[in-house]
């Protein structure tokens, strides 16, 4: 999910504040003298135990691992649980990694202030905090094994969960009662990482294989309580209608059905099981108010976009540079061969998670508890505390697996939570509600990857390197009137573009963004920016390099020196990608290169590309990532190797158009995504870093989509001036 | 009402009305979850179960049309199967959602194909959508057990071992309380 977070809550100094006042809103309470996170967690009834909140130990020593952070498969809860067992000394075999609790004070991610899983954040935020839990939980053990055997503590050893000293040892198990008598240090000494045995190593792997290759892991999809109602919603087919009215009676007779309610998004419609509901919702008619709704098409919205960069939109439009500098007069001026100029266009994409949105809600009063994938448990909890009017700290999220994310499950208004919640409530007595979406609601429902448009202009130096560059990106803002909008241009929608070692390199600068207002309800999107700056910026620097007649690697290395400093990582990641493709492509394949930086991390990647029919088939793609410290090499790999196929599946053939407001999508048979015939081999080399780790779930994502470009650049002298490079059968 | 069906060897009385899509079946009446619900209109391959052995999408087949048949879920395979085993193996899964799914279109294609070629694993496996891209290893999983030496497409990473010495303490103390080394530095 985003970056953008630690940005704006600490650089930007923004959105505690108004973080509280969203608390205090929510918790229909005003309390004075309060910290945000006190303010967040009032209420909130989640016991710490003698180790801390991120600790437990099993009576037999075994060690449970409390993550703060979701797991849908960025593999976190592995890297995570292996931060604490190396400062531990535990036996990694006999540790394992459940979810925490919601509760903002306690496990709040340390860039945002809030309890929420994004920005590639998990490993690299819980680094010192679970490396001090670890190695302090450890000391505890050394002081009782010291005064039990009466051995000076700097004479005790702890090695796969075993204590030892002045010739005796014992387990974890056996010391637990004299340990947890023992004051927590405040700041236990952390080991050097050269001494490091499990971080960085293969040892390093997946807890959840087995019970997500045996069927027994647990999904909101496959909570079932006692007693529990299913609900399906008639949601309006434009976004901002709502419910005119509504004739339940057909419904009330499929069988199982128990009761439909309106509800602020819709007809809910309760039963005894999924399939009476789906049946139910069926047999609702509903007549819907579309008085306020968005009703443009999204050909009309991007022709727009167009007009407002080509300098034809309204006139109080505000445009917000970055990255700015010399005169502005210069970039827009020159003409002729030193004048590079073209546009992009990007189109919304869906996140489209194997698992649709799905919530589990029980309301009984003011009481809540809320068993779902929480991406963001203070959000949901504040959403849900404004339902029902108490304090968000006692709403209670049991958090589970989530059947994918990609930042779909973490949004402003906690969308299908918030519904869940007022369904339970109309249903109440604590009776459990589980709201389940249908493929065709979770893929109409937005939170859309905003659709975006680019216009650059570049003129060119003597030898054909960037003099200045002209740029202008046009989209949604997914931060506007978000408690956590900053201040500045919207950074999830310039970063990538906004921080470029090509702007650095180059004299003269002068970026804006507009952002004008849409309808549609936009959301990040694995990899954020990325998702579109990346594109951008690699394929205009190929275009560029083809102008000038040069090698589009040996032209980055030059612009990269010119960046110095913020072109050192780029330079590095890049020889190492290029250095293991090798020197000849797979025969029939033609290589692209593209490399960007996002959440701390760089990749690069050189792609094999033939066309298949038409088609762009991505054969080989050789990685290189500087991820600081690799905490879990495989999992590195494997985020890699994913965000390598989510990032191609867009480029190839994600798009959602919108008829009159319409959305055109509404499963995998018009929403085409990557298959096994179509997927790449990745190859994954990490770059040495002595650097802490940085992220790793997200940076994997936005590179291949230019390096295909570039390869067709290559193959037929053609560029791609829009996403995606497949276009939907018309 | 009620039919009998024949899942994982038991014959099991179903009260839901004979239309109803075997998925919701097993999920709600009969609490068999590791079939999962992805699209209901037989797209992505989640709802994957065996029918007499053929692998099929239970979104979109009744319960009508199973009399008689030998129905088979994930949980029949028990956890030890060597398509289980060598997901573990290979750390196949990410969010996991389809991976009862892949792995019953997997063992529907070994018990047919003993030595399945990369094209095999595309036919049989196309069906089957796994949004976090988990393709790779799944592929190296169905060959390591079919007992084939599997492709080196699950690169070992470069080694990464911690380098520096004190270098991530002094990055992790400048890190805390600013913003790490955040997007577009």
């Amino acid at each position: 999910m985003n970056g953008p977070f630690r940005k704006l809550d600490r650089q930007d100094g923004v959105s505690r504040r108004d973080l509280v006042v969203g608390a205090t809103l929510a918790g229909g309470a005003l309390l004075v003298g309060c910290s945000p996170a006190d303010l967040m967690s009032a209420g909130s009834k989640v016991d710490v135990g003698a180790f801390g909140p991120f600790i437990r130990f099993d009576p037999d020593g075994a060690v449970t691992v409390l993550s703060k952070h979701i797991e849908f498969g960025q593999g976190n809860h592995a890297g995570l649980g292996a931060i604490v067992a190396e400062e531990l000394d535990a036996d990694w075999s006999r540790v394992k990694v459940l979810h925490a609790p919601a509760n903002a004070k306690l496990y709040a991610n340390g860039g945002m202030g809030i309890q929420l899983t994004g920005g590639s954040s998990a490993i690299s935020n819980s680094w010192e905090q679970l490396r001090k839990a670890g190695a302090g939980a450890r000391a505890m053990f050394v002081q009782a094994a010291a005064t039990r055997w009466n051995v000076p503590a700097d004479q005790i050893t702890v090695k796969d969960g075993v204590v030892s000293g002045g010739g005796k040892s014992a387990g974890f198990g056996e010391l637990i009662a004299d340990a947890a008598k023992v004051a927590p240090p405040e700041n236990p000494t952390l080991k050097d990482p050269k001494t490091f045995t499990l971080i960085g190593t293969d040892r390093v792997r997946r807890k959840d294989s087995l019970i997500k290759s045996n069927g027994s892991a647990r999904y909101t999809q496959d909570v079932q309580l006692p007693d529990m109602l299913v609900a399906m919603v008639a949601h309006a087919p434009r976004f901002g209608g709502t419910v005119k009215s509504f004739d339940a009676d057909e419904a009330k007779k499929v069988a199982g059905v128990v009761d439909v309610y309106e509800i602020p998004t819709g007809v809910a419609v309760v039963a005894d099981n999924t399939y009476a509901a789906r049946m139910g919702r069926e047999a609702l008619k509903v007549e819907w108010d579309e008085g306020k709704v968005e009703t443009r098409g999204s050909a009309t919205i991007a022709q727009q976009w167009r007009d407002i960069a080509a300098g034809k939109g309204p006139a109080d439009l505000k445009w917000e540079a970055f990255d700015s500098k010399g005169d502005a007069s210069v970039a827009s001026g020159g003409k002729g061969s030193e004048v590079f100029e073209t546009t992009y266009d990007f189109p919304y994409l869906a996140h489209a998670t194997m698992e649709p949105m799905n919530c589990v809600a029980i309301v009984d009063g003011n009481k809540v508890k809320l068993i779902h994938g929480s991406q963001a448990q203070t959000l949901d909890q504040m959403n849900a505390a404004k339902i029902v009017k108490t304090l968000p700290g006692s709403v209670e999220i049991e958090t589970l697996y989530a059947g994918g994310s990609f930042g779909r499950r973490a949004n402003f208004p906690s969308d299908y939570v918030a519904e869940c919640v007022t369904i339970a409530q109309k249903v109440g007595k604590g009776r459990p509600v589980k709201l389940v979406w249908t493929r065709e609601d979770d893929m109409r429902a937005g939170f859309f990857r905003p659709l975006v448009h680019h216009a650059v202009r570049v003129r060119v130096d003597k030898d054909g390197y960037p003099a200045s560059w002209r740029h202008r990106i046009v989209t949604q803002s997914i931060m506007k009137d978000s408690p956590m909008k900053a201040k500045g241009p919207d950074q999830t929608a310039i970063e990538g573009t906004a921080g470029s070692p090509y702007l650095k390199a180059t004299p003269i600068v002068d970026a804006q963004l507009a952002t004008p207002e849409g309808g549609v309800p936009v959301l990040w999107w694995r990899s954020v920016g990325a998702t579109h700056t990346a594109f951008v910026m690699e394929h205009t620097i190929d275009q560029l390099a083809l102008k000038a007649g040069k090698d589009p690697v040996e032209y980055r290395r030059v612009l990269y020196a010119k960046a110095g400093e913020h072109g050192a990582r780029h330079l590095a990641a890049l020889n190492l990608a290029v250095e293991k493709a090798g020197p000849t492509p797979t025969p029939g394949f033609t290589r692209g290169v593209a490399v960007h930086e996002s959440f701390g991390s760089v990749v690069a990647q050189v792609a094999e590309v033939k066309l298949v029919d038409g088609e762009p088939r991505v054969g080989r793609v050789v990685t290189a990532i500087d991820c600081g410290l690799a905490v879990a090499p495989d999992q590195v790999a494997a985020q890699v190797e994913g965000g390598t196929c989510y990032g191609l599946s867009a480029a190839l053939y994600g798009e959602v158009t919108l008829t009159d407001g319409r959305v055109d999508q509404s499963n995998f048979d018009t929403y085409r995504v990557l298959r096994m015939n179509e997927a790449p081999v990745v190859e994954t080399h990490v770059v040495p870093s002595g650097n802490p780790p940085s992220g790793v779930g997200e940076p994997g994502t936005p590179v291949i989509a230019p390096a295909v470009a570039n390869a067709l650049l290559a193959l037929s002298k053609t560029p791609t001036g829009r996403l995606p490079f497949v276009r939907a059968q018309a | 009402m009620t039919s009998t069906l024949d899942i994982n060897g038991k014959s099991v009385a179903v009260k839901a009305a004979p239309e109803t899509p075997l998925l919701w079946v097993l999920r709600d009446e009969l609490g068999l979850t590791g079939t999962k619900f992805g699209c209901g209109m037989a797209q992505c391959g989640a709802c994957t179960v065996h029918v007499n052995g053929d692998p099929v999408r239970s979104c979109v087949t009744p319960i009508a049309a199973l009399a008689g048949a030998k129905i088979a879920t994930i949980e029949s395979l028990g956890g030890t199967h060597p398509l289980q085993q060598a997901w573990v193996k290979h750390d196949v899964p990410q969010c996991g959602y389809c991976q009862s799914g892949q792995i019953m279109s997997a063992a529907a294609l070994l018990a047919s194909t003993k030595s399945p070629s990369d094209a095999d694993i595309d036919n049989a496996m196309s069906g089957n959508i796994c949004r976090c891209g988990t393709y790779q290893r799944i592929r190296a999983a169905i060959k390591d057990a079919a007992g084939l030496t599997a492709a080196p497409v699950v690169a070992a990473p470069a080694a990464a071992k911690p380098t520096a010495s004190n270098d991530i303490d002094d990055e992790i103390a400048a890190a805390s309380g600013s913003t790490g080394r955040g997007v577009g530095q």
